[in-house]
């Protein structure tokens, strides 16, 4: 193609086959699509997508103008071809006029003047009208003031110009007509007409007239190159048919139709994510039951017997259960941690006060929901208090319920990121170490600490990271250094545990964009498909 | 957590202009400031310190943090005649012990009424537990006679006007007619004698921890002086409100005396004892436990910040507890005390080299690889609730009534999820405006009642999956099931079983080894319809305790 520039030849590689057979048959001035459709042999679908490809290479200019059309409605169309009813009703009448009184208008109670008469009741028989129809015709013909009701009798009223088309008539044999031409006496029967149903209807239409641009008229002329390839076909490849030829260029940014991926849960992906920086850091997992009972989840952390957090109203506990040993199974030899938990409670354990009131073992053997994960830490520790085996460090992620209502920031479910440090030479810095390590990788970089109490922690902390997006301090939950009145119990005396349980869900919502923790768990498929991955 | 709220002028009498460099500090102290007006000062108390409760108790830690206050010492004075509390043993079954004190002299302002009943209010319900755990009465010394008694009484020996009510009642009309009365009825339950503070006159001052006599139990800006018990059923609990309560009054003026309380049973003492209380500590331990060095004169001017003293004998540490710290347990609470004396901001975080060998949790693994599988098969993972209700279940399982039921839930969720199934049909009947096919899955924990586990219930582990379309049936399933298996390496098959859940017919076990692990079948129509699912849902359920 000598004299075609580089740009032009790419647009006449990437015309499609439509838009190669509508091309041709466009110019300069406006033409219908409906015209183009004719005159390319295609249907105004294909041609209007033709016509939308062109328009977005830049080789055609449309217009879309909307026109409002009355044309006939389905009554309309019968109407026409027959009679309108309140003509079928004045014919009778006038017929009635001029023929000989039928058997029904023989009453004496009709003046002899007046002609013939059709009784209300039998408009419909008499017309051959439907129930509505009747109506309708009785309505118009009295509002022209061509009728006139004697005594439940309907008579033409005196000097009727019956034989003149009315209106209405007039009007619908003129449809279909833009509506903007509609004038005069028309509009009147118009406005008659479109309160009644179906006669006429105003039909809104688009009308596209396309022509072609500069450059459209440019590659008007030149050779589209009939010969591109389409689809590359198995058969294609049996030979060498593509040899020297050229396939049709796509438009690379068209959109398509959307496909969604099976994935995984995003709240899970997050927590895998979680897991491997504490396993990065060399922590082992802790698993265990949601079903636990008081003891763990309270006695064993030093959480007195009357403390608020025990009563029914926050915490879930299972109707008519009790647990057999409060302390779990008994074959462990756990019988002594029992004991000494009571002692750190009353009193007793390395000069502690405790809570110098009587410890009741029946309250530890409640059965709850686990209202944190820190109950996992507290067998945890029994269990390495008994083997040795320490320095030693777990986590776990998991869920944690609570008996709340339901808004935007609270949930009776939750997740949580729990984790302890066994070890003789730990300490606060430490602790503060490895949070600050798990945050960062977390993606949070500004983090701070705030003196909190707990009931089995001390020193204690609450951490806060830094929203660099909402520009604020979130609160994520709190840390701290298992106290003697716990540790002593399982390890026969004071080592240093370093123990946290931040919420885990905040920092999930954080990353999803989601600000309505009723989101998290509600499975809306729509939203699940849209959703991105996690990715840190 | 609590929140204080206090006059900003009043605060700043004490503590001095509150700057954003002492809000800083008040911050610090482990006290943050949630809402600072021109009139009003909000600040959010942690429930282990009780004895910041009142503005005039908040103020002297703030300036013992803030380096302006000496560690507080509180003045007694002796006893005068009759001051005297009768402890009879005829009140010892039903609420045994009270502390008391007088104190006189006292120039009450409106607000300092205010923050004094406020501070009743405040300790009621926190270390009182809602006055079970100890109740508080201030009454008008000039209204009453010394001595007094606290003893026990039938109801019908009691005869008293209430604070807030039109006439005399006795203790069973107090507690069935009294609002106040029917609040707390609860706490005098299952007795037939009910204690009452009496006067050398025989007056009722209260009926504690219910409600005052109206003759005796009003303070007004002319009171000059009191005289305040506080009951309840533990000594220790009860000298700390007494303290926390007379602390606070002692900044407002008056002199606070001592009063004989004679209790015959458990041991006469005298009241208050404001003296502080010695804690043995080494400051290794602290040096230890927070991973910092300290010297003596350090830990001092800490624990001095904290409002605690500390004595030096012979090269034994002794910390010096004021009387209304109700939190200090045990050594290791003074180390936390220097830490926020220290300020948490200050501590470079750091982590140590101990070599442990990571491992995560086996089953965690095979959820992964199982949950990558179907994800490869174009299904999406859900996560969904644990608590269900009781109608959910019964819409599949209609014959099931083992229901593992929560007390008093606050939301319509009040029993634990059976199986995963229910809560995968759940899912599809809330999401049928999604594009379908809808191919769902889920790995999670279901409970059953087992008398043979310790706490009564067994957790398991399950599979659930769930296609939906208005074209889907067992053989979609099938091939989900064969290609899972396959990529898992285990060999399965299905034996014919009649389950009503399931179409008869199109319903099998799935068996691995000869043992049963799940059911896979295409949703019987009743179940479905229940569900309001308008198209056809092939399901399966495996427990995953064979992997």
């Amino acid at each position: 193609m000598i004299g075609v520039d580089m740009d032009e030849k790419l647009i006449i590689e990437s015309l499609s086959p439509m838009e190669r057979d509508v091309l041709p048959k466009l110019s300069k001035e406006d033409l219908e699509v409906g015209v183009v459709a004719e005159k390319s042999n295609l249907d105004k679908t294909t041609v209007l997508r033709a016509v939308g490809l062109l328009e977005k290479k830049g080789l055609v200019v449309s217009e879309t103008n909307e026109v409002k059309r009355v044309d006939l409605g389905i009554l309309g169309i019968n109407y026409l071809k027959k009679e309108l009813p309140e003509r079928a009703l004045l014919n009778k009448l006038s017929d009635a006029r001029n023929s000989v009184p039928s058997k029904l208008g023989t009453s004496e109670e009709v003046p002899a003047s007046s002609g013939k008469v059709i009784p209300i009741g039998e408009i419909r028989n008499v017309c051959g009208l439907n129930e509505n129809e009747a109506k309708v015709a009785l309505g118009v013909l009295k509002g022209k003031g061509l009728v006139e009701i004697d005594k439940g009798k309907l008579k033409l009223s005196g000097g009727s110009e019956v034989s003149k088309k009315s209106i209405e008539e007039v009007f619908i044999e003129k449809l279909p007509v833009a509506l903007d031409e509609v004038k005069d006496l028309d509009l009147l029967a118009l406005a008659n007409l479109k309160k009644r149903k179906d006669i006429v209807e105003v039909i809104e239409e688009k009308i596209v007239n396309v022509k072609l641009s500069d450059l459209g008229l440019k590659i008007y002329g030149m050779d589209l190159g009939g010969e591109m390839l389409e689809a590359l076909t198995p058969k294609m490849l049996k030979g060498t048919s593509w040899k020297g030829k050229k396939f049709r260029r796509y438009d690379l940014n068209a959109p398509v139709p959307r496909l969604y991926g099976g994935k995984r849960h995003f709240v899970n992906q997050a927590t895998d994510y979680a897991k491997s920086i504490w396993l990065e850091m060399g922590f082992k997992e802790m698993k265990g039951n949601m079903v636990e009972s008081g003891f763990w989840v309270f006695d064993s952390l030093f959480t007195a017997q009357d403390h608020p957090v025990r009563e029914m109203q926050d915490t879930f506990y299972l109707k008519n259960l009790r647990s057999k040993s409060g302390v779990g199974s008994s074959e462990l030899g756990v019988k002594k941690v029992l004991e000494n938990v009571a002692k750190a409670h009353e009193g007793g354990v390395d000069g502690s006060k405790g809570w110098q009131q009587k410890w009741d073992e029946e309250d530890a053997k409640k059965v709850l929901l686990r209202t944190h994960t820190t109950c996992l830490s507290a067998r945890k520790i029994m269990e390495i208090g008994k083997s040795g085996e320490f320095p030693a460090k777990y986590f776990a992620l998991g869920k944690c319920f609570r008996n709340e209502t339901v808004d935007w920031s609270h949930g009776f479910e939750f997740n949580q990121t729990e984790g302890i440090v066994v070890d003789e030479n730990a300490n606060f810095v430490q602790l503060l170490g490895y949070l600050k390590q798990f945050f960062g990788k977390m993606g949070y970089e500004k983090l701070r600490w705030r003196p909190a109490y707990f009931a089995y922690t001390e020193p204690s902390l609450e951490i806060d990271v830094w929203h660099e997006g909402k520009q604020k301090w979130l609160e994520l939950g709190g840390a701290g250094m298992f106290r003697p009145e716990v540790t002593i119990p399982m390890f026969g005396k004071h080592v240093p545990v370093l123990a946290w349980g931040p919420g885990f869900d905040r920092v999930i919502m954080n990353f999803f964009g989601i600000d309505d923790l009723r989101e998290m768990y509600k499975n809306d498929l729509n939203k699940l498909r849209e959703m991105r991955v996690w990715r840190k | 957590m609590t929140i204080l709220t206090m006059d900003r002028k009043e605060l700043e009498k004490r503590v001095g202009k509150i700057s954003k460099e002492l809000e800083k500090k008040i911050t610090d102290m482990g006290t943050p400031v949630e809402e600072l007006t021109d009139s009003e000062v909000e600040v959010e108390l942690f429930p282990n310190r009780p004895d910041l409760l009142s503005l005039e108790n908040f103020a002297r830690a703030v300036n013992q943090f803030n380096g302006k206050g000496k560690v507080a010492k509180f003045r007694i004075y002796e006893p005068e005649k009759n001051y005297e509390v009768i402890v009879e043993k005829s009140v010892k079954v039903v609420r045994p012990f009270t502390v008391c004190a007088i104190i006189k002299g006292l120039k009450f302002s409106d607000s300092d009424i205010k923050n004094v009943v406020d501070l009743q209010e405040k300790l009621h319900n926190s270390i009182g537990r809602k006055r079970k755990k100890a109740a508080i009465g201030i009454y008008p010394l000039d209204k009453i006679s010394l001595p007094i008694r606290f003893v026990g009484r039938a109801s019908e020996d009691i005869k008293f006007l209430p604070l807030e009510a039109s006439r005399e009642m006795n203790a069973r009309q107090i507690l069935k007619g009294h609002p106040t009365g029917r609040e707390y009825a609860h706490l005098l339950e299952d007795t037939d004698v009910y204690p009452v503070f009496i006067d050398a006159n025989d007056d009722v001052l209260s009926m504690p921890p219910i409600i005052n006599s109206e003759k005796t139990g009003r303070i007004d800006e002319k009171t000059r002086d009191v005289f305040i018990e506080c009951s309840g059923h533990n000594l220790v609990y009860l000298k700390k409100v007494l303290n926390i309560l007379l602390a606070s009054i002692s900044e407002m003026g008056g002199k606070i005396y001592a009063m004989n309380i004679k209790d015959s049973k458990d041991g006469s003492f005298v009241s208050p004892d404001m003296g502080h209380e010695d804690l043995e500590f080494k400051i290794e331990d602290i040096e230890k436990t927070l991973g910092i060095s300290l010297k003596e004169k350090e830990v001092r001017g800490y624990l001095n910040r904290m409002g605690i003293g500390m004595r030096n004998d012979n090269g034994k540490f002794f910390a010096e507890v004021p009387c209304y710290r109700a939190d200090i347990l045990h050594w290791i609470d003074l180390t936390e005390e220097v830490a926020i004396a220290y300020g948490y901001d200050n501590f470079v975080p750091e982590i140590p080299e101990i070599s442990t060998i990571a491992e995560e949790d086996s089953f965690d693994r095979e959820k992964r690889a199982i949950g990558n599988i179907l994800a490869g098969l174009g299904m999406l993972e859900c996560n969904s609730f644990h608590l269900t209700t009781k109608k959910n279940i019964k819409k599949m399982h209609y014959e099931f009534n083992d229901f593992i039921e929560v007390e008093e839930s606050k939301t319509e969720r009040d029993v634990l999820r059976m199986d995963m199934m229910t809560n995968m049909l759940q899912i599809l009947s809330e999401n049928s405006d999604a594009a379908y096919p809808q191919k769902v899955f889920e790995v999670g924990r279901v409970f059953a009642l087992d008398e043979k586990s310790d706490n009564g219930v067994r957790e398991k582990e399950r599979l659930a999956i769930a296609m939906v379309d208005e074209k889907m049936g067992y053989t979609e399933m099938k091939q989900v099931l064969d290609y899972l298996f396959k990529m898992l390496g285990l060999e399965y098959i299905v034996e014919d079983v009649e389950d009503s859940n399931y179409i008869v017919g199109r319903c099998g076990k799935i068996v691995v080894d000869d043992v049963e692990v799940g059911r896979v079948g295409e949703v019987a129509p009743r179940v479905l319809r229940n569900w309001k699912i308008r198209f056809p849902v092939v399901g399966c359920e495996i427990g995953l305790g064979f992997l």
